[in-house]
């Protein structure tokens, strides 16, 4: 029952989203204001009910799947990618490199600066899978 | 004799959606058991792997993509509602985020600008049209924003969900061995750089390395999300495109 009743919660939380973004004119996907409102729930209840841990870990468990499906979309746009192939590629891989390293070197040097020091470098509980 | 005909099954099964379903899992499956015997070596991302396994079968069998989405939709559909969960690791990590909310809008503003700017600046340099440029910028938010905003530039939506996967994989597969070279090790650090250039992809390879990691990179994905879509299109105006 647990599983059930926390992709119930997801579903619903999503739904809301997609129904609030729709009605605002928001520019955001609903699934994204849906998680707002559920971590926003979260914070005002203090705490994550089991269905809702079992049901979420068991779908981020395996999240790249879901991705799956998108990729495989790139054979419908093989001979667009095939005419501009070398600007695609190189700025994709490129682009994708100059962003990881300069939002790591901001966050490292800006969170060195302005963070306080008694937040210690692990997080409190829930980290048990490091490698 | 009356032996049915393996074509009238393939034709039978192909009509429906069990098939793409099915042979999606499979392709997944065996993918990441691949990924765990190269002991995970990011370069078999199951992403990765699976995509072209599933090309490569779809092309083979001249099946159409659309024939195939029809049941890969199922899978697709979770995006949604996995979306939604990343709500429960960001709330876990709640008392870090709110020591380090100012380095966090910082960089994140910082990032979406670079992810932008730097893709329509590299592709103009290399020749690629416009339609590419546009494609090309929001590639960095997950694929239901980035399509959204490549409608807005003059990008092509579904052009744009494809290098939005290929932008995660290639987060995915050089983004730790990056943050090993800038002897970056905090993982907050990392999950922030993740999640603000590779979404939901780099944010399952996160997942991999801790969950501190994909909290982080989960809020950053999240984040950027809201972001991009207000600052990429402004960021194009300002570029004069």
């Amino acid at each position: 029952m647990n599983f059930l009743n926390g992709i119930t919660l997801l579903l619903a939380y999503q739904l809301v989203g997609e129904v609030a973004v729709r009605l605002l004119g928001l520019p955001i996907p609903g699934p994204v204001l849906g998680m707002i409102m559920l971590f926003a729930t979260l914070l005002i209840r203090g705490n994550t009910p089991e269905p809702l841990n079992t049901a979420s870990s068991a779908l981020l468990s395996h999240l790249s799947l879901l991705f799956v499906p998108a990729g495989v979309g790139m054979m419908v746009h093989f001979d667009r990618i095939a005419a501009e192939w070398l600007p695609i590629t190189l700025a994709l891989f490129l682009s994708t490199l100059i962003t990881m390293v300069a939002t790591a070197g901001i966050m490292h040097f800006t969170s060195g600066w302005l963070a306080p020091k008694s937040v210690g470098p692990e997080g409190s509980e829930g980290a048990g899978k490091d490698e | 004799m009356n032996e049915p005909d393996i074509r009238d099954i393939w034709v039978y099964l192909s009509a429906s959606p069990l098939l793409g379903l099915t042979i999606t899992l499979i392709a997944y499956g065996l993918a990441y058991r691949l990924y765990l015997k190269a002991n995970s070596s990011p370069f078999l991302n199951p992403v990765l792997t699976s995509v072209v396994m599933l090309i490569g079968l779809l092309m083979v069998t001249g099946t159409a993509y659309s024939r195939y989405f029809e049941g890969a939709q199922f899978v697709h559909f979770l995006l949604g509602p996995a979306t939604v969960a990343l709500a429960v690791p960001l709330y876990d990590q709640f008392a870090r985020l709110r020591a380090l909310w100012l380095p966090i809008t910082i960089s994140l503003v910082c990032g979406v600008l670079v992810a932008a700017g730097s893709s329509i600046g590299l592709a103009w340099l290399l020749g690629g049209s416009l339609e590419i440029q546009m494609s090309l910028a929001p590639k960095s938010a997950t694929a239901p924003v980035a399509m959204g905003i490549a409608d807005t530039i003059g990008g092509i939506p579904s052009l744009t969900a494809v290098l939005t996967v290929l932008t995660g994989i290639t987060g995915a597969v050089t983004g730790t061995r990056l943050f090993e070279l800038m002897r970056i090790r905090d993982d907050s650090v990392k999950g922030i750089a993740m999640g603000v250039a590779a979404h939901g992809i780099g944010t399952a390879r996160a997942f991999q390395v801790s969950n501190q990691m994909g909290a982080f990179s989960g809020l950053a994905m999240a984040l950027s999300a809201f972001a991009t879509a207000l600052l990429v299109p402004w960021l194009v105006d300002l570029m004069g495109i």
